[in-house]
């Protein structure tokens, strides 16, 4: 195909040639990594072309992030060429990352927090020993690119001070200023608001039109197929396709990634909720610090019913948790079932909680769900140690019945591997949730507390666990559902609150609602604007 | 107390606290590109052996602050082939230093010496001579201003106003240099200085042997003030030029003045041996004591919240 350009001479020129070839920003040929016995990546192949928004996908593990550090200079491949602009390169480290054009944007941010946007902007990229040049040179061009591509950050801010969304375009600022032509971004919207996600990828267009190359690692299909060009699937270290975005389907790109057809909408009958299982009044917590991070909630919550607690981290979900749970001290009111919880934080724990017909699936399962030493059988029975099937007599456990009941779990959620003397550490993320939440719904608690439900976990065992979750409801239990990942909410739920600032914004049912409207509560406005 | 006295109590403290801030600003370098350093006090101590030895043999300060150096910085580098080589743990590594040249020192001198440990006396010619400021003496009869000058601010030894200089200096190098705001940077987060292109390592080393330097400075400097080396004679400066680290937050010319806080307080417990307050007489082992009370409290967090740098402590291991 010729284009037509604004100049003859090259129109002769593209005459002469069959076809004229641009080359790509990114050739990878015949990459392979080994970690040990661990094939991280096989044998990939992947081209962008300049000037696109190119996804990478995949589930954990499957080799996405190997490949990009690879590109960055992190790791060194076994085997394999790299070309940049079709000029073959040698990445040995990230300063010869950054002059082949290669600017990264990490998912847990490289900048120092105590020191101004500026500094940061020129750390490692100074023009001469002394700052000052440096500083205003930067300074200058930081104007241009804010006004080129709403990039605006105050330059003499502190990066502790400002909000992730800002953070985040200072990483970009970061990767322009080092004249990056393709910029990566690894999992850039895990910690936005879709208002800021939104705005980033504002941004990413305004990029894409100036020539730029963008590599999107994400595991987020609705974002691959709004914003990219063409889209790379990743299974188990191996790059199992590459397509147009506009050609696929979300549906297509989920069974690439796992390798078997997908249920990305969660099936479920309407909710019939029953009684009033839990009732919270005025909940207020005020931090070590005298900060108020609950700042009276009211929230009630039936049985047969999943309540959604939408809202970006940090704004007093895993504080609810934590009083909830048991282990946290409040003021105010909460009844279980009719009758009030110890909200003191002395006479209360997670054992007294589950006594009463609480079971909780905690956000953190490796700090709080699990003992990652410990082997499947042993974290089976944590929190439950007192059941006395689990007990031989006065003394001792009866081990070989928990091993049992062990088994019997790890057959019934599916557990892989199948062995409960396997250490918790060992599993993968997937695996780990199903084991907490293995432990805590066959007890068939009067109400589940489960927050970040699928946070690090395969999208196959993401269906299964939203399955699992459904299905407790549907026997008749109360579930608080925490979690930041708005399209898990907005399935699983059968009634959304919005928590910001320890604040409840209000409550929302999932189908006289969408995410545009949630992404503003969530940010703090409780009457969304026809056009904020 | 008259002015002269209150004169000499601070041209004494400007004197003890110059080995104590040439040993903080030695930290200082350290701990702001995360390198926790406790080893200062062996360091300090090492090189007071050396410059003692070497300046008695040879007969020249000079050279044996040369040498002092040398074995300061020959300390650094085994804390950084541990720490960040070998990315062992910083604060075992700085106490093996501690008790490497506690040990070392004596059982070194005894066999150079045959003197107990120490290394024999330094003839004057061999110690750190004073200086005397232009004019000090024309105008030492001005009142006020003529002793302040003559008496507190001229005739102290060239280290002293090394010291005295590194503090502008160091605080221009960290904060409108390059390198400054690179070790600043590789103290806090050092993934965001490996990420922009920069050795991790390479700057850390660079900040070791900085405190080496530093620390041999203040090392000499003890050596030529007590006119040769006796074992154990840091007495635990380098642990209190940590102390004034924390009460200085880091900074270099707050390490000024807390540093001339802790030289005044030794100045004192030097002078008065005992103090009596009508009926109750402080012993002298009180007075003396001062500094090392400060120290405690200081550690002990009395004084205000001090940030230490986030990425102190902690070896760098890359990862993504």
């Amino acid at each position: 195909m010729v284009t037509r350009t604004a100049e003859g001479r090259q129109e002769t020129a593209a005459s002469f040639a069959p076809a004229p070839t641009v080359p790509y920003a990114i050739e990878l040929k015949g990459i392979s990594k080994s970690f040990g016995p661990v094939q991280a990546n096989k044998n990939i192949a992947i081209k962008v072309a300049k000037g696109t928004i190119h996804g990478i996908i995949g589930e954990n593990g499957a080799g996405k992030s190997t490949l990009m550090s690879i590109l960055y200079g992190f790791y060194k491949a076994d085997s394999g060429v790299i070309e940049i602009d079709g000029k073959r390169v040698n990445i040995t480290d990230s300063s010869s990352a950054i002059a082949a054009g290669i600017g990264m944007v990490f998912q847990h941010f490289k900048l120092v927090e105590n020191f101004t946007v500026l500094e940061n902007i020129i750390l490692g990229a100074e023009d001469g020993p002394l700052l000052r040049p440096s500083l205003s040179k930067a300074r200058k061009l930081l104007r241009e690119l804010s006004d080129e591509y709403e990039l605006s950050v105050d330059p003499d801010a502190l990066v502790e001070n400002l909000s992730v969304g800002h953070q985040q375009r200072v990483e970009i600022l970061k990767a322009l200023y080092r004249q990056a032509d393709i910029l990566i971004l690894d999992e850039p919207t895990g910690v936005l608001t879709p208002a800021e996600a939104d705005h980033l990828f504002r941004i990413l267009e305004g990029l894409k039109t100036q020539g730029k190359t963008i590599i999107l690692i994400t595991h987020k299909l609705r974002e691959i197929m709004e914003v990219t060009d063409n889209v790379s699937v990743m299974r188990r270290g191996e790059m199992v396709a590459t397509v147009k975005t506009a050609d696929s389907s979300a549906e297509e790109l989920a069974e690439l990634m796992v390798g078997r057809k997908v249920l990305l909408q969660v099936e479920k009958t309407p909710a019939v909720p029953q009684d009033v299982v839990l009732d919270i009044k005025g909940l207020r917590v005020v931090d070590g610090h005298g900060v108020e991070r609950l700042r009276g909630i009211d929230l009630h919550l039936r049985a047969g019913e999943i309540l959604g607690i939408a809202g970006v981290a940090g704004n007093g979900q895993t504080e609810l948790l934590e009083v909830l749970g048991g282990y946290m001290a409040a003021s105010g009111e909460i009844l279980m079932q009719g009758a009030p919880l110890d909200l003191s934080g002395d006479a209360s724990d997670g054992q007294t909680r589950r006594a009463r017909g609480i079971a909780h699936v905690p956000e953190d399962r490796h700090d709080e769900g699990l003992i990652l030493d410990f082997p499947a059988w042993e974290n089976v029975c944590f929190g439950y140690h007192g059941d006395p099937k689990y007990q031989k007599n006065a003394l001792f456990m009866d081990h070989k019945a928990i091993r049992d009941d062990a088994k019997g779990k790890i057959e019934r959620f599916d557990i892989r591997p199948a062995n409960c003397d396997t250490p918790a550490k060992s599993f993968s993320g997937g695996n780990q949730q199903k084991i907490v939440l293995a432990r805590e719904i066959e007890r068939e608690p009067a109400l589940l507390l489960i927050g970040q439900p699928t946070r690090g976990v395969d999208i196959g065992a993401i269906e299964f666990i939203h399955q699992q979750i459904v299905a407790l409801r549907d026997r008749g239990a109360a579930i608080l559902l925490v979690s930041v990942e708005l399209d898990e909410i907005m399935s699983l739920s059968d009634r959304i609150a919005v928590m910001f600032d320890g604040r409840i914004m209000g409550e929302k049912l999932p189908q006289e609602t969408n995410e545009r409207e949630l992404g503003l509560m969530m940010a703090g406005m409780s009457t969304p604007q026809k056009d904020a | 107390m008259d002015y002269l006295t209150i004169l000499q109590i601070l041209d004494s403290t400007v004197r003890l606290a110059t080995p104590l801030l040439l040993t903080c600003l030695a930290g200082l370098f350290s701990e702001r590109a995360g390198i926790v350093d406790i080893g200062l006090e062996g360091k300090l101590l090492g090189a007071a052996f050396l410059a003692g030895a070497v300046a008695y043999v040879t007969g020249n300060i000079w050279l044996g602050t040369l040498a002092g150096i040398g074995a300061s910085v020959l300390l650094s580098l085994l804390h950084g082939v541990a720490s960040i080589t070998f990315r062992g743990d910083q604060l075992i590594s700085g106490v093996a230093i501690n008790f490497l040249a506690a040990g070392l020192t004596v059982v070194i001198g005894q066999a150079w010496f045959k003197l107990g440990g120490r290394t024999p006396s330094l003839p004057r010619e061999a110690r750190f001579g004073d200086i005397t400021l232009p004019f000090a003496d024309q105008i030492a009869d001005v009142p006020l201003i003529g002793p302040l000058y003559a008496e507190l601010l001229s005739g102290h030894t060239a280290l002293t106003y090394v010291a005295l200089a590194a503090v502008p200096l160091s605080w221009w190098v960290l904060y409108r240099t390059r390198f400054g705001l690179r070790l600043r940077a590789v103290g806090e987060n050092p993934g965001a200085v490996d990420t922009a292109g920069i050795s991790v390592v390479k700057l850390r080393y660079q900040a070791i042997l900085i405190a080496g330097v530093l620390c041999g400075l203040g090392g000499s400097f003890l050596a030529s003030l007590a006119a040769g080396f006796v074992k154990d004679m840091s007495a635990g400066r380098g642990y209190i030029a940590l102390a004034a680290l924390i009460f200085a937050k880091w900074k270099p010319y707050p390490a000024l003045g807390a540093t001339l806080l802790f030289g005044l307080l030794e100045a004192i417990g030097n002078r008065y041996q005992s103090i009596k307050l009508g009926d109750i007489t402080i012993p002298v082992q009180l007075m003396q004591a001062l500094p090392y009370i400060l120290t405690v409290v200081i550690l002990a967090g009395f004084i205000g919240k001090a940030i230490p740098p986030r990425a102190g402590g902690q070896a760098y291991v890359k990862e993504r």
